[in-house]
């Protein structure tokens, strides 16, 4: 079939080195981080809500409890904190990209496959990381909070990894939702689910039914996992994993289809 | 083999529906090397579904789309064309070089940054940022964006939308360099001057399909149409009976005879009044063609 195609417009043969693809890959994502580094409108509220809700409920108000309900503390808006960049980063993005031309415009473009997704995973996965280790210095320095090395180092994995489930529920989002509606329709997400998965007050403080649902909702396993990080739990952690990776994979899958039929 | 090889890109009894609404009705478009198409058409008349089925944006309903020999959604395909929407954002955090090095990288042998900002007339804007760009330099970039990648088919969308005069002859230059250069460009434009100033085609489209497909000479050539005016104090009412004359009516104080026969009728008209001045002949330009054209085309479908 090529070789017909090559007789056919014998001019110049475009081929795409591979160092040149993923030179694009890289390019891309380079410029999607800075786009949104440079944006305060994305980065403070990102930023600023955790570290704000650690601050005055954690350091300032919970200190009494001592160190281990800091502790938790940490782990509890650590995932509210990575949360956030998943599910504004991509839904808040797409949903405006899809309505102001940008979309159509790198759809139309020879961008290679994936690389405007692949662009905004890197800076969501960037953001979260930021947010935790904002938080761990809070804890650490201004908590006196003990955190090993390896608790520090499991927590950042969890958080940067973690927000992956969040980026893809986030995109799911974003491509039902059009504009300026999106940011209304991911808060009425994001802060109930975290209510609901005792990120804000844990959960044995819940009404039973709202303990027996909260294993539906990502966040939860988020946090189980990064309870165990932070060194508060012993349970294993790969039911969660598998879990949250099916989550990403049903909600990718889904937002994909929806992203081929509609653009 | 069958395509001969100067063809870029074409469409062949394309169908496009969206709901109850038919917008391309079997349409028959070839694209050639070198050559600048200029799309005209109505509002609805199916431009942007057109272009949008070459662009692998939307998937036809029945018909063949090919780009370069392939489906327009192939890479290697798109790898060949250059892209001017007609309203994209671009990320106004970035700045116009950082824009043009992202479009560069998707391309397999771009042109330099600096090569690139020549030609669309950006190279003092490189440092900017794009949200502080005015309207018409946030064209220019994107105008550097399509031509970045040494594309052989550019597609513009209402390209000199919100520019300036001067901006826009600018624009008009490098266009015409491109196509010198062996480019195809397809050009929508709601500016007739635009199309009869660069198109050597122009396909006019309404309701889904070809109305006329020929140069810019040939469409103008469908209007017999001239127009005379001068000033004289012949009576209006009297001209208008003339043999050859369509209408004839005072305006600002000139005398306005449109007529198939010019020669004939400005003659008659020298004649009967001496003191005759200021004589104009205009041929009807791509606009009136383009009213004529479409006019014919409602008239038929309201006959029929």
């Amino acid at each position: 079939m090529d070789a017909v195609e090559q007789i056919v417009l014998p001019e110049r043969s475009r081929r795409m080195p591979m160092s040149r693809v993923i030179g694009a890959y890289l390019t891309e994502m380079r410029t999607e981080c800075v786009r949104y580094l440079r944006a305060p409108g994305f980065m403070l509220p990102v930023l600023l809500l955790p570290t704000m809700f650690y601050l005055l409920f954690g350091i300032v108000m919970n200190r009494v409890n001592g160190p281990d309900a800091l502790r938790f503390l940490l782990a509890s808006y650590g995932v509210f904190g990575v949360m956030s960049p998943g599910l504004f980063g991509f839904g808040v993005s797409l949903a405006t990209e899809r309505d102001n031309g940008l979309l159509t415009l790198k759809r139309a473009l020879p961008m290679p496959p994936g690389a405007y997704l692949l662009g905004k995973m890197l800076m969501a996965m960037l953001a979260a990381g930021v947010v935790i280790v904002l938080l761990l210095v809070m804890a650490v320095g201004l908590g006196h909070v003990p955190v090993t090395a390896a608790q520090a180092f499991q927590l950042l994995v969890t958080g940067m990894v973690g927000v992956l489930p969040f980026c893809a529920l986030g995109m799911f989002i974003g491509t039902l939702v059009k504009g300026q509606g999106a940011p209304g329709v991911l808060n009425m997400i994001y802060l109930p689910m975290s209510f609901l998965s005792g990120l804000w007050v844990p959960l044995s403080m819940l009404p039973g039914a709202l303990q027996k649902l909260a294993p539906i909702w990502p966040s939860s396993h988020l946090h189980a996992v990064a309870l165990r990080a932070v060194g508060l739990s012993q349970d294993p952690v790969g039911m969660h994993l598998l879990v949250l990776a099916g989550f990403t994979v049903l909600f990718g899958v889904l937002a994909a289809r929806r992203l081929r039929r509609v653009g | 083999m069958e395509q001969p090889v100067a063809t870029v890109a074409s469409l062949a009894g394309a169908v496009k529906r969206y709901g109850a609404l038919t917008a391309l009705d079997g349409l028959d478009l070839m694209l050639h090397r070198g050559e600048l198409l200029a799309l005209l058409g109505p509002n609805g008349a199916g431009k942007s579904t057109a272009i949008n089925l070459l662009l692998g944006l939307v998937r036809a309903d029945a018909g063949r789309v090919s780009l370069f020999g392939k489906d327009p959604q192939d890479i290697d395909a798109r790898r060949r064309i250059g892209v001017m929407l007609q309203s994209a954002v671009l990320p106004g955090t970035l700045s116009v070089s950082e824009l043009l090095r992202l479009t560069m990288s998707y391309y397999p042998a771009p042109r330099t940054l600096a090569e690139t900002a020549e030609m669309a007339g950006v190279s003092d804007l490189l440092a900017r940022r794009y949200a502080g760009l005015s309207g018409g330099q946030q064209r220019r970039v994107q105008f550097a964006m399509a031509l970045c990648g040494r594309p052989e088919l550019l597609f513009l969308d209402e390209p000199t939308v919100g520019m300036d005069i001067d901006a826009r002859r600018k624009l008009w230059a490098a266009i015409r360099q491109l196509v010198a250069e062996g480019c195809a460009v397809v050009l929508t434009t709601h500016y007739l001057e635009e199309a009869e100033a660069l198109a050597q085609r122009v396909v006019v489209l309404a309701k889904g399909r070809v109305l006329s497909d020929g140069s810019v000479h040939a469409l103008r050539s469908r209007v017999a149409h001239s127009r005379i005016r001068c000033v004289t104090d012949l009576d209006a009412a009297a001209v208008a009976m003339w043999p050859k004359v369509t209408s004839a009516v005072r305006e600002d104080g000139r005398l306005e005879v449109c007529t198939e026969a010019a020669e004939a009728v400005v003659r008659r008209l020298l004649d009967a009044d001496p003191a005759l001045s200021e004589l104009e002949v205009l041929r009807a330009g791509l606009a009136e063609a383009f009213t004529e054209i479409t006019r014919e085309e409602s008239n038929e479908q309201e006959a029929a």
